[in-house]
């Protein structure tokens, strides 16, 4: 197909333009114009040949942008994410052609698997030099096509305004997502007559939400008002499109036991009644049993990931099927719905909250209850208050719960820490469970930890990471003690790669294949980068080590030895159906 | 399961788009990242200027058919897509074949064969001669087994393009994508249209 610019989509009531019409500009002047006027204010980025128009461009702007400097590029990218997670605005990224471009590659994959906007800045070669294996050239656009919701490169400077406006809207509109924008050399550096800036607001091929049927949420309603055994089941979209008031509303007024997704965590608060528990593999006892007993499933802005659903076949195969998602491609992807709701959960759950009966569902609740109880009596009071020498992850939590008060925000990274810290965190505000999900990436805590404190400056951030993902990403140590943000850091070391282990454990007959991780001394490694910290192995010195740390002013970095072969339990294992979970 | 043998039949996607450079790969990857082969793939205008229509021919379930229709219309430059089974299209492949004149001219008759075959000759030499018909897949295939007795030199089948036999164009859906809301009809489906045999989504 020839190539073609793109046809301009834009509204004319959309922002006024920061420059006056007909400025001479730059591509590079443009681009920064144009994250202005999208309300950016921190740009997570590192600077390199193929980009340096757009970063000279920068420095006159560094007033009203605020770049902070990263240590790799996968640090910028987790930075921006953590940034979108918890200010749910779109996380802004810079790296150069090449090594930089292809070091997005990671983060761009996590964002894409768990709906994260962001707008990503490449740089490239000039244009002539395309396709000619010229230094530090890399096929970005290919590269990246499938983990980025869109992608466009930019060779010609009059197209900027236009290609940001629609980077921003398609990165946040809809089911959110990556975009990536790759701009050559050349278009950074071209003049251009700049006729202002206008957002994007419409796309003609892009449908970023489907139409609400009301005939789909009379259905609906009309299942759940008969439905002896409802179960909800809710997932980030409730997150991301605000809806939180609006699930509180339909939740409280149905009645129904609801329990989460690790993303969906913190929608509603970890405590209300209603709030049943975690689902999935590493989630809580009733909610993965009573799946498969439920009469009407009702499953909210989720896609049923198979660490959620465990062996397909055998899934709520007894329950008719509600589905709501603002995605028509997750409808019946994985799970077949009996009455499918597409549309933006903002705007069917209202609907469908004054089509239902006002109920309580104690018997079905106390089932709940009992199971409840059966996982705190087998499980849960081992985990938190135990009575061996060593510490455990679970009780490290509990101490962190009791002194925050399940106001901050909880970062972490993958593994045994992570599906602890979100079975055991108190969640009591939304945005505040900031994990790497659908891809499981090692090494995003720390990073994303500083984009999440930058994303909301005025909460506690915490970082909970084991000793393994911690050494993925540690250099971004760098970008902490450089821009001097304060991000409260708890590495939980077992000495072990604990998650890996613990299925060699249970499966691979205790064949330890190089999970044994030795690490460098955490606190001499923070001190070199001239941020706090301390070491424990004792449980006595746990909660004055905690007070420490929230209590620094700054970043601190808190090394807890806990137990080197613990388990997480609950646990659904691989192929296995949601009933057969196993309490140990 | 889903993706029994049994349950295969081919199927023609059509898919209404943007003209963008990376559409192709974009679209291309979500077949292959399922390890699935495609048959058959045209790309080309459509019945409106700036309008772009790929016909995607694969063997597959209806039930993985759906999903992947769904996936490649969430793309951004997408505008609408479809699938047909090959009753609910009509579809034609163009093939070339080139023999050596010599062989053709003394060992058959060429009027007979081009009669029965719906072929024409596009180009005739005293080295060679190409033949053309447009078909079905059987019927290009056919003239391939009867002309590899005379040494064929060479052959060439072009990708299916297909036309949707109910479809009332597009002018219509696009005149509704230029407006600001949401679309009714991305929210068709089977539980909906199940009375009404509906196939797109």
């Amino acid at each position: 197909m020839e190539a073609q610019t793109i046809t301009q989509e834009v509204s004319e009531k959309a922002a006024a333009p920061a420059k006056s019409p007909t400025t001479e500009v730059s591509g590079s002047e443009a681009l920064l114009e144009a994250l202005i006027v999208e309300g950016v204010e921190t740009i997570f980025g590192y600077p390199g040949g193929a980009i340096m128009p757009i970063y000279d461009a920068l420095y006159d702007y560094s007033e009203k942008l605020n770049h902070i400097l990263v240590r790799h590029e996968q640090g910028g990218i987790h930075a921006g994410q953590g940034y979108a997670r918890t200010s749910g605005k779109v996380g802004v990224v810079f790296a150069t052609s090449g090594p930089g471009a292809t070091n997005l590659v990671t983060g761009l994959a996590d964002a894409q698997i768990d709906s994260t906007p962001l707008v990503c800045i490449t740089g490239q070669v000039f244009a002539h030099l395309l396709g000619t294996d010229a230094f530090q050239e890399t096929d970005v656009i290919n590269i990246t096509t499938p983990v980025t919701k869109w992608n466009y490169q930019v060779t010609d400077a009059t197209e900027i305004p236009e290609v940001i406006a629609k980077a921003f809207y398609i990165a946040k509109s809809g089911r959110p997502g990556p975009v990536l924008i790759d701009i050559t050399k050349n278009a950074q550096i071209q003049k251009f007559d700049y006729a202002g800036y206008t957002k994007c607001d419409h796309i003609r091929s892009y449908r970023p939400k489907p139409i609400v049927r009301p005939q789909y949420i009379q259905e609906a309603a009309e299942l759940i008002n008969s439905a002896k055994k409802p179960f909800i089941i809710w997932g980030q979209g409730v997150i991301l499109g605000s809806a939180e008031q609006e699930f509180k509303a339909f939740v409280e007024k149905s009645g129904i036991p609801s329990a989460w997704t690790v993303l969906g965590a913190g929608a509603i608060p970890t405590n209300h009644p209603l709030n049943v528990g975690m689902l999935g593999m590493h989630g809580n006892y009733g909610p993965n049993v009573l799946t498969n007993e439920c009469d009407v499933l009702i499953a909210i802005g989720m896609r049923f990931d198979d660490r959620v659903t465990g062996r397909l076949d055998k899934y709520a195969k007894q329950a008719k099927v509600i589905h709501l998602d603002i995605d028509p491609a997750e409808i019946d992807k994985n799970v077949k719905s009996t009455v499918p709701v597409w549309g933006d959960c903002k705007e069917t759950l209202p609907m469908l909250t004054a089509l239902v009966d006002k109920k309580e569902h104690t018997e079905w609740h106390d089932k709940f209850k009992d199971y409840t109880r059966q996982e705190v009596e087998q499980v849960i009071h081992r985990e938190l208050n135990p009575t061996t020498d060593e510490m455990t992850m679970g009780e490290v939590i509990k101490q962190l719960n009791e002194i925050t008060k399940g106001e901050a925000i909880i970062v972490t990274d993958v593994g045994q820490h992570q599906m602890v810290a979100c079975r055991y965190a108190q969640f009591n505000n939304t945005r505040s469970n900031v994990t790497s999900g659908g891809l499981g990436t090692m090494g995003f805590a720390l990073p994303a930890a500083i984009g999440a404190k930058f994303g909301a400056q005025n909460r506690t951030v915490v970082a909970i990471i084991g000793d393994g993902g911690f050494q993925m990403t540690c250099q971004e140590l760098g970008t902490i003690m450089q821009s001097g943000i304060d991000v409260k850091i708890i590495i939980l070391n077992n000495r072990f790669l604990g998650m890996v282990r613990q299925w060699q454990e249970l499966f691979n007959s205790r064949r330890y294949s190089f999970v044994d991780i030795e690490s460098p001394d955490f606190v001499a490694l923070a001190a070199a980068y001239r941020i706090p910290g301390k070491v424990i192995d004792d449980r006595k010195d746990l909660p004055s080590a905690l007070h420490e740390m929230l209590n620094n002013k700054g970043s601190f970095l808190l090394e807890v030895m806990v137990t080197k072969e613990n388990n997480v339990f609950p646990m659904v294992p691989q192929g296995c159906s949601v009933s057969e979970i196993r309490l140990k | 399961m889903e993706t029994q043998d049994n349950d295969k039949q081919e199927f023609n996607i059509t898919v209404y788009t943007e003209n963008q450079i990376g559409l192709l790969n974009r679209i291309a990857i979500i077949f292959t990242r399922r390890k699935i082969n495609i048959d058959s793939l045209n790309t080309s205008p459509s019945e409106i200027e700036s309008i772009h229509r790929f016909n995607i021919v694969i063997t597959e379930s209806e039930e993985v058919v759906r999903k992947l229709t769904r996936q490649i219309e969430k793309q951004v430059e997408v505008l609408k897509v479809y699938y047909h089974t090959n009753a609910d299209v009509i579809w034609q492949e163009l093939a070339l074949y080139k023999v050596s004149t010599d062989v053709i001219a003394e060992k058959v008759s060429v009027e007979r064969l081009l009669r029965e075959n719906g072929a024409r000759v596009v180009v005739l030499r005293k080295d060679y001669t190409v033949f053309e018909t447009t078909g079905h897949r059987e019927e290009t295939d056919n003239l391939i087994s009867i002309l590899q007795p005379y040494g064929l030199i060479e052959f060439v089948r072009s990708a299916r393009v297909a036309i949707i036999k109910d479809s009332e164009g597009f002018n219509s859906k696009l005149r509704e994508f230029e407006r600001l809301e949401p679309g009714e009809d991305v929210i068709e489906n089977e539980y909906l249209n199940k009375g009404q045999k509906v196939f797109t989504m």
